[in-house]
């Protein structure tokens, strides 16, 4: 299968997330420049991390206006899996593609840093093959990764079953001390009402091999090809 | 005739929302002695020469954008001036 990496001015984890899904899990990988609209036939859309237009104004706020997003806007609505990592996340939260916001980390600290993050949800394509519960060591890097949404969009998020991943301990527990950045109810990552659009802060494709550390986060690549393969998300016209 | 006009927008997070660079302001200026400052929020201050038939029209033309690209509207509230 082949994955569509979103390349932004300012991107820096395109490259993990090539990486990642070509040299470890070996599928097929396509890096597509923001001016370009045409997916190239991708079965599934990665938004990398980094400081897309250098995250001018605010995270993510010039980027949603890039010409591939109406593409992957489209996608999504054709029932694709689209994932975002951390840049990936805010961007896909300006496009109004998952709901909420990014405010500065609490401790107005860029926390660059290994944590722990427990998966609430297997009933998406990107975390199909986790156990709910099940804990993974993977890094963040950012600076506004302190999720808010208003009461309400709390509320539905969590009676949905819409909040994906949280931080927690290495024991699972969801404590303050183990939230880095003050999100609302320790959210790390979340998915739109459909469930095919994810995205979280932290990286999981640069925690893929022993190498680097942890390779905990395979799991989500891993999870969206054996999804593909059981022919779940058809993208319409495709 | 279009005339060119100066639009002023400012955008502040919403008052429900926590603003933790506002916090740690006035924490630094309670530690400068400066007990009076009961609060700060920290927002954006955007200037725009727009051109428009009418003042009307300039004011939503810079509602738009505001509501559209320099405001986040799920965080923040904004206001236009035109003069």
């Amino acid at each position: 299968m082949k994955f569509a990496i979103v390349v932004f001015p300012g991107s820096n984890c395109d490259h993990d997330a090539y990486h990642a899904t070509t040299a470890v899990i070996g599928q097929q990988a396509e890096m597509i420049w923001h001016k370009e609209t045409d997916l190239r036939g991708a079965d599934a859309i990665i938004l990398p991390g980094g400081f897309a237009h250098g995250d001018y104004l605010r995270t993510g706020a010039i980027a949603r206006f890039s010409p591939v997003m109406q593409s992957v806007q489209a996608f999504a609505d054709a029932g694709g899996p689209v994932v975002g990592f951390c840049n990936g996340f805010q961007i896909l939260l300006e496009a109004g593609m998952l709901e909420g916001a990014m405010l500065r980390n609490r401790s107005l600290q860029y926390r660059c840093e290994h944590v722990h993050v427990r998966v609430e949800r297997n009933d998406t394509p990107w975390t199909g093959l986790c156990q709910p519960g099940q804990v993974m060591r993977i890094p963040i890097a950012h600076g506004e990764g302190n999720y808010y949404a208003a009461p309400e969009v709390i509320d539905r998020l969590e009676k949905n079953g819409q909040v994906i991943f949280r931080y927690a301990t290495a024991d699972g527990e969801t404590t303050d001390a183990a939230n880095p950045n003050g999100s609302l109810h320790n959210i790390a990552g979340i998915c739109n009402e459909r469930r095919n659009v994810v995205a979280l802060m932290p990286h999981p494709e640069r925690a893929c091999e022993a190498a680097l550390g942890s390779a905990d986060g395979k799991v989500v690549l891993d999870s969206v090809v054996a999804s593909l393969r059981a022919g779940v998300p058809v993208v319409a016209g495709r | 005739m279009p005339q060119t006009y100066k639009a002023r927008v400012f955008v502040t997070l919403k008052p429900s929302v926590f603003d933790p660079q506002g916090h740690v302001i006035v924490e630094s200026l309670h530690s400068m002695g400066y007990a009076g400052v009961a609060d700060v929020r920290q927002g954006k201050y955007f200037e725009l020469d727009v051109e428009a038939e009418s003042a009307d029209a300039a004011r939503a033309m810079v509602s738009d954008v505001s509501n559209r690209l320099l405001a986040n509207p799920v965080i923040e509230s904004y206001r236009v001036d035109v003069a």
